[in-house]
């Protein structure tokens, strides 16, 4: 099927077809050094393109925060014309928290079943499929269908079982799909080892497999966990707002979130409401940063007694990153 | 269904607990991944029931008219076709359609080139440490909650634009492609600030994948790239990009996806303002944006049209997002159908 050569871009560009032999004159050679160079120094201004936003946003939001920083806005709560941030936070945790189990519930069990267990057939195309455009939907319209059916519909008022709902929807492709990855990633000489050893399926899928599997699907939840904190779009007509702390109660109380203050006090005519939206931008970064410190911990403990420490143990010292 | 067949071949009594157990396991995992199709399939279904009447009342005309007007909410509602509306209503969704599908191809036009760039860059020639450091910059910058990008952007970004690079922009040559770069720069609240600040939110979707790609191309095909006397870039052009690229098309899919229904920044940065932007600067909205700052007066409607008019907003977004979905998996199909292993194939 193959022609028998390679097309080589760029070597050959002007003249067509790029001969095996004879392409040795010296301007040939330059221009391919040129176009090397070229090449690296464009890749060089894009990624320098990509840090910039990172530190900018980052500076932006301490500088706007910091200075005015009072540490009694986690003691005290939302008056709705000032106060402190203490509902949100709270709020923010319990909402982490419940979408932690939800969607990692869900997602988790959704990739165990997609990479593992079903096998490949219409179905699981289909499974997958939906996953994926479901993970295509966005926010706005998933907090949409949710204050139409469970806020209205159902006659859950603004609640928190609500908010959990739609962001779990929103998150569970993502857990589901770091988890099948994780799972397809691990050799199937591993699974042959636990099975030659007599173990149960259900053994090796525990022992072996998942504990490789580990970093992956720890990546693929705290992702989830991250977006629960910063979204807003999902929660605001869902979860809504409120000055109290939640109650415990999954219905017919609204839950107040560190994003909503952002969202509405950001242009407040008082100073002081206003300081509040970036102390909440504040909070809300500095666990997004937490969660993703806590997920490369994970990654590198779990690295560290992988089994393939121990059989690609000169891999780490490779210097190039990546598979070699 | 599949537990027997999940069995190795065991004998005797630790078989049959077992087969429960494996049993057990696939029913309870088989359900929860039926939940995505199910939240998809009800998804669907209640917007598409909940955007009947507005569908029925607003008819064509909502997606090729330019007007928002939700009418006399305190006067006698009138009858129209079987829909109840207040006196005057009319909708047209037509800017909200462009104002979505302009600010995600400036943010994809813009995201990719550096994503792609800064993934390869990272991949290719930066020590494992650099290469770790930068790993965790995109994590962080997937991770900036779009609330934030919002407020970074309508104070700072936004401001700085209109200050220090638009007028650059604006005396560009008359010529197409910059001729698109006239006009009125404004105060960096419109069009160009919020495809520049979805730019930044999309570009970790991509770098990421594209990074995880080009480090799962097998060595040996680079290293018989070098052994032909290949340049690094002209090995890099003739493997990784073939190796890699039905996956950066997926994830660039998904980043216009994100792109598309972007709602808190889009709705902080252009200012959620109800019209087309009038030119590269202009201040304008998105569906999802004309949703999330509408909904809560929609409500104010007696007759609910209003309601169910941003219902037939969010079926229009989810079904241009759905379209580009699809058509993203129908173009990796495609294309992945030809040499999956470019390089070699043919020995």
């Amino acid at each position: 099927m193959s022609s028998g050569t390679i097309r080589v871009p760029g070597l050959g560009g002007a003249g067509g077809s790029a001969g095996p032999a004879g392409s040795g004159s010296l301007t040939i050679a330059r221009r391919r050094r040129v176009a090397d160079r070229a090449l690296w120094s464009a890749c060089a201004l894009a990624l320098a393109l990509v840090v910039a936003p990172v530190v900018w946003v980052l500076v932006e939001v301490v500088r706007e925060a910091v200075p005015g920083w009072q540490w009694s806005v986690l003691w005290t709560r939302s008056t709705g014309a000032g106060g402190g941030l203490s509902n949100a936070v709270v709020g923010t945790f319990v909402i982490m928290l419940g979408v932690g189990v939800l969607a990692g519930g869900v997602g988790l069990g959704a990739g165990v079943y997609l990479a593992e267990i079903a096998r490949p057939s219409w179905r699981t195309a289909v499974l997958r499929s939906a996953s994926e455009v479901l993970s295509g939907v966005p926010s706005i319209v998933l907090g949409y269908v949710g204050y139409e059916a469970l806020v209205v519909g159902l006659h859950w008022g603004f609640s928190l079982l609500a908010g959990l709902i739609v962001l779990s929807v929103l998150v569970v492709p993502y857990v589901a799909k770091s988890t099948e990855l994780a799972l397809d990633q691990v050799p199937l000489a591993y699974r042959e080892g636990g099975e030659a050893l007599g173990m149960a399926k259900t053994r090796v899928l525990r022992t072996v497999v998942l504990r490789s599997a580990v970093p992956g699907i720890a990546t693929g939840i705290i992702i989830a966990l991250a977006i629960s904190v910063g979204e807003t779009a999902p929660l605001i007509y869902t979860a809504f707002w409120s000055n109290g702390y939640p109650t415990g109660a999954l219905l017919h109380q609204p839950v107040g979130y560190l994003t909503y203050a952002t969202w509405s006090f950001y242009d407040d005519p008082s100073t002081a409401v206003r300081a509040l939206a970036f102390d909440a931008s504040l909070l809300v970064v500095v666990v997004v940063l937490a969660l993703i410190a806590i997920s490369r911990l994970v990654v590198r403990r779990a690295q560290r007694y992988s089994p393939e420490r121990a059989l690609g143990a000169g891999r780490r010292r490779g210097g190039q990153a990546g598979v070699d | 269904m599949q537990g027997g067949s999940f069995v190795a071949g065991t004998t005797g009594w630790r078989s049959r607990s077992r087969l429960l157990g494996e049993r057990a396991l696939a029913a309870a995992t088989a359900v929860t991944a039926v939940v995505p199709l199910g939240a998809l399939v009800a998804t669907v279904v209640i917007l598409v029931v909940e955007a009947l009447p507005a569908i029925r009342f607003n008819g064509w005309h909502f997606l090729v008219g330019s007007a928002w007007r939700p009418g006399d909410y305190y006067g006698e509602p009138v009858r129209t076709g079987g829909v109840l509306h207040p006196a005057g209503a009319s909708y047209g969704a037509f800017p909200l359609v462009i104002g979505t599908i302009e600010s995600s191809a400036i943010a994809l036009v813009v995201a990719f080139p550096v994503a792609v760039g800064a993934a390869v860059l990272v991949v290719e020639k930066l020590p494992a440490r650099l290469a770790g450091a930068i790993g965790f910059c995109l994590e962080v910058l997937a991770g900036i909650p779009s609330v934030v990008f919002g407020l970074w952007g309508v104070l700072e970004f936004g401001p700085w634009l209109a200050r220090d690079v638009y007028p650059i922009l604006a005396h560009l040559p008359n010529i197409p492609p910059f001729d698109i770069f006239r006009g009125n720069v404004g105060h960096g609240l419109g069009l160009l600030s919020g495809g520049l600040v979805l730019a930044c939110m999309i570009v970790p979707i991509i770098a990421a994948t594209t990074r995880d790609l080009l480090r799962q191309v097998p060595g040996a095909t680079k290293e018989g790239a070098v052994a032909l006397g290949m340049t690094h870039a002209e090995s890099f052009r003739a493997v990784q990009v073939r190796w890699v690229r039905t996956g950066v098309l997926g994830a660039v899919i998904l980043g216009l996806g994100r792109a598309l229904g972007e709602t808190i920044a889009i709705a902080l940065v252009t200012g959620s303002v109800l019209q087309s932007a009038t030119n590269i600067y202009g201040g304008m909205t998105t569906i999802a944006a004309t949703i999330v700052s509408l909904l809560d007066s929609a409500e104010g409607d007696p007759t609910g049209l209003a309601v169910r008019t941003l219902a037939e907003a969010a079926l229009v977004l989810a079904l241009l997002t759905l379209v580009v979905n699809i058509g993203a998996r129908l173009m990796v199909r495609r294309s992945a159908r030809g040499a999956a292993l470019p390089i070699g194939a043919g020995f």
